[in-house]
């Protein structure tokens, strides 16, 4: 019964989506009011129905209902409850309705909190909402329905990827999801201005606390989602370039320069083809990583196979979708005239080369994940390309990014004399490469060339940053600091900050870290990175879904205790071996043990132990700039509009009573 | 209407066309991806001769093998596909008595013994080939693929991609139980 009324649910979920998609948009577009005055229901009504829906699959995985087929694939009687209700993003068809039913959540919220913004703007954006609402509602309905009954349903179900199996994978992809379906506001606000012929600076003020919201989030998720790789996959690496992570990569790379790009055209009404053309990308690149990698649809032939209307239907779709806002592009940004002109010093000039560097940044690495998709799709074969591509093209690319971070905040809008930024930035520039080179070479273990590059990199952002501090407070000092800055100012000096912290923690880590495999007996120890580790053996127990060795390790410096880890290793039922880290975390350092396999019969064991020395600053600093990008969503002055327009709307009632 | 406002749409019909093309093709063979024929198939196979990846001053032969059907697997760390089939690779070798010899391609050795220490190993042999000595004479050009040969030393199977549950059910294991008999 309950599965019958999540589809009846989610087909209602279509009706409501179909009339916002159809009437605002055609209402705003002849000008009728009570078509207009659709939009805010039919978007409320289609987050209800989402609700219902979404609740009925949850209800699915606690009850264990497995004559449900995606409850029966994905989760067992002995699941943690949090991998019961985890489980419900956690594969193809789930996923997709958590995607539709973040939509829907974005697009009430957008309806309850744009009083500022005129009506028929706001019903062209639900429209725009409500047209790739149908899209995901129609794919999920027609080629991937969760509620799908089995006619002899198991006794118990299948496991859960044990690899999913784990806090920190639980909370990601919601995360990940707010972020790409959060860019789907600045894609409605984006075509709805084009829609509506006025693509002035307007439509940038509206979208641009969304933008930044939907940008946190994504930083967030992919910071977690990192964090999760380096302890679960139990290698000690962060990052691996693999197509599902460079899937989320590219729409924050794109999502970053489109938050730079709306401060151009709100400020300056500068950029106005770029911000459209970004806000575009920003959000195909969410739908395409969504489809493509998420879903598993394109990395793995398999479930191509199976179903070739799902391949069929899904390249409609983004052709329909981004093929139809490119081609509007193309027709309104014609039309623009840009009256505003800018100079080579200026902060415009450091804007626009930021976003040129980042696109670029997004298309090399558009570039290495599609390749083998494309020699895939030609039959040529299936391959990775790696990271030596990548890290060949990240790296260069990026340094200019962090030297541009200090520059651009202290250059001035529209003109600035080269002569007297050269003047301000020769301090920070000396300090930062003679410090940078003294740390290099004194504080660290060995000189290296990529260890002085991120320090002194990382000390330019902070100098230069501290420089924009002083100039903001001016005469007052201290006290102008804290008066002048408007939390948006704040958030670019954290976001910024971030940036240094990330490349701290980048170059010391991937140049100091030392490992060692070992062969190691109970009651053996081994000295690494200025640390004793004492092996005190492993046991065999068991978990709720697995069984597990368990090892204990304990960690001395010159005699004084540490830390005690307990590096496992786990065999789930499904029969995949995982490796749980055993990690120490520390702000300047992270000690990481893993278990590997018993070698003989005298309780010998194969262990692998890391020093890695400021890993956590790489997270530290994706922390930093979401925190930054949370302060410039919450500006006052957003909050000052909202205000006015509520005093407006409360006036015009009270004249039209009068 | 200006024609550079155009760009933007024609690059993205063009990623189109090739999706539209690749799903083609896939609607009339659902795994042609994979079954791209190797020209070595039928014919001798190449000798390999590379550095054991456990110890690098001494060499591991395809020669050790001579007589037996065997199965060569080109992997790699940096490749996602490779950690997806290793398990199987793994259950294939303790469980199903397969006979599976490793070119680690291209790859940093000290991770590559890792990923064999954490995961499980499933290889009789491991060769190291930084910088694709014998994987050229294998006409191989990407990881993970595998190849089967015979115990008269013909190559009698490829395939491109990773190994799964159903290729070994509906080809590899008739392919690999026939070939013991004969």
């Amino acid at each position: 019964m309950i599965p019958e009324i999540g589809q009846l649910a989610l087909i209602l979920a279509l009706c409501m989506a179909l009339v916002q998609a159809v009437f605002p948009i055609a209402g705003a577009h002849k000008g009728v009011a009570s078509w207009v005055a659709l939009a805010k229901p039919a978007a409320l009504g289609q987050l209800l129905f989402m609700t219902i829906g979404y609740a009925c699959l949850t209800y699915g995985f606690l009850e264990h209902d497995f004559s449900i087929r995606y409850v029966a694939t994905n989760s067992n009687t002995s699941l943690p409850i949090l991998y019961l209700i985890s489980g419900v993003w956690g594969a193809h068809e789930g996923s997709l309705l958590f995607w539709t039913l973040t939509l829907s959540l974005w697009t009430g919220v957008v309806t309850l909190f744009s009083r500022s913004v005129p009506e028929v703007m706001v019903a062209r954006v639900v429209g725009v909402m409500g047209v790739v609402s149908v899209g995901f509602l129609l794919f999920m309905l027609l080629t991937s329905n969760p509620f799908v009954r089995l006619m002899n349903p198991p006794l118990e179900g299948r496991d859960l990827n044990p690899l999913l199996q784990d806090p920190g994978l639980a909370i990601h992809p919601p995360l990940l999801y707010m972020g790409y379906v959060g860019f789907s506001v600045a894609f409605a606000f984006a075509i709805a201005a084009m829609l509506g012929g006025r693509l002035d600076a307007a439509w940038a003020r509206w979208s641009r606390p969304w933008t930044n919201i939907a940008w946190v989030f994504l930083t967030l998720g992919i910071v977690i989602g990192s964090w999760w790789a380096y302890y679960e996959l139990g290698w000690g690496g962060w990052w691996f370039w693999d197509p599902v992570e460079n899937a989320s990569f590219m729409p924050w790379i794109i999502g970053t320069a489109l938050v730079h790009s709306l401060a151009v055209t709100e400020k300056r009404g500068a950029f106005k083809a770029w911000t459209v053309l970004l806000a575009i990308f920003a959000f195909s690149l969410s739908l395409l990583g969504t489809f493509l990698v998420r879903s598993g649809v394109l990395t793995s032939v398999h479930a191509f196979a199976t179903d070739p209307s799902r391949g069929v239907f899904i390249l409609l779709f983004l052709s329909v979708i981004i093929g139809g806002s490119l081609l509007l592009y193309s027709w309104r940004a014609s039309q623009i005239r840009s009256s505003v002109h800018f100079t080579l010093f200026s902060r415009e000039t450091g804007l626009l080369l930021t976003n040129v560097i980042l696109m670029v940044t997004a298309c090399s690495i558009l570039l290495g994940t599609l390749y083998p998709l494309v020699l895939d799709a030609l039959g040529v074969g299936k391959i990775s390309v790696g990271p030596p591509y990548f890290n060949s093209v990240f790296i260069p690319l990026t340094a200019p990014l962090a030297v541009l971070a200090g520059v651009g905040a202290l250059a001035r809008w529209k003109r600035d004399s080269g002569l007297s930024l050269a003047r301000k930035l020769a301090l920070p520039m000396l300090l930062s490469v003679g410090g940078g080179f003294a740390l290099t070479l004194w504080a660290l273990p060995h000189f290296s060339w990529g260890a002085a590059l991120g320090l002194v990199l990382a000390l330019w952002v902070l100098l230069t940053m501290l420089l924009w501090l002083k100039e903001q407070g001016g005469a007052a000092g201290l006290a102008g600091v804290f008066k002048n800055i408007s939390r948006a100012g704040w958030g670019m000096f954290f976001g910024h900050l971030g940036i240094a912290v990330f490349v701290v923690g980048v170059a010391l880590t991937s140049i100091y870290s030392t490992e060692k495999d070992l062969r190691i007996e109970k009651g053996q120890s081994y000295h690494l990175g200025g640390y004793d580790f004492l092996f005190k053996g492993a046991e065999r127990s068991a978990g709720p879904n697995y069984l597990m060795d368990r090892g204990e390790v304990v960690v001395s410096r010159e005699g004084e205790h540490v830390a005690t880890l307990f590096p496992e290793k786990r065999d789930y039922r499904s029969g995949m071996p995982m490796t749980e880290a055993g990690i120490d975390a520390g702000l300047t350092r992270d000690l990481f043990v893993a278990l590997g396999e018993p070698l003989g019969k005298d309780g010998a064991w194969s262990l692998r132990i890391y020093h890695k020395p400021f890993v956590r600053w790489v997270w530290l600093g994706g922390l930093f700039m979401a925190f930054g990008g949370l302060l410039a969503a919450l500006d006052k002055r957003y909050f000052r509009l909202a205000r006015k327009a509520r005093l407006e709307t409360e006036a015009n009632t009270a004249g039209g009573k009068a | 209407m200006k024609k550079r406002y155009l760009i933007p749409f024609g690059i993205f019909m063009a990623i189109m066309a090739i999706f539209v093309l690749g799903l083609y093709r896939m609607g009339e063979d659902p795994n042609f991806t994979r079954n791209v024929p190797s020209v070595l198939i039928g014919k001798q196979a190449p000798k390999i001769d590379l550095p054991d990846l456990f110890d690098q001053s001494k060499t591991v032969s395809s020669s050790s093998l001579a007589g037996q059907v065997w199965v060569l697997n080109v992997w790699a760390t940096w490749c996602p596909e490779c950690w997806r089939e290793h398990a199987f690779l793994v259950h294939l070798a303790r469980n199903e008595g397969v006979k599976l010899f490793g070119i680690d391609w291209r790859d940093d050795a000290a991770a590559a013994k890792r990923l064999l220490v954490d995961k499980g190993n499933p290889f009789v042999a491991v060769g190291f080939d930084p910088e694709s000595r014998a994987i050229m004479d294998w006409g191989v050009y990407g990881a993970p693929e595998t190849f089967v040969i015979d115990k008269q030393g013909v190559v009698r199977w490829k395939k491109a991609g990773a190994m799964t549950r159903e290729l070994w059910e509906s080809e590899l294991k008739p392919l690999l139980q026939k070939l013991e008999k004969g």
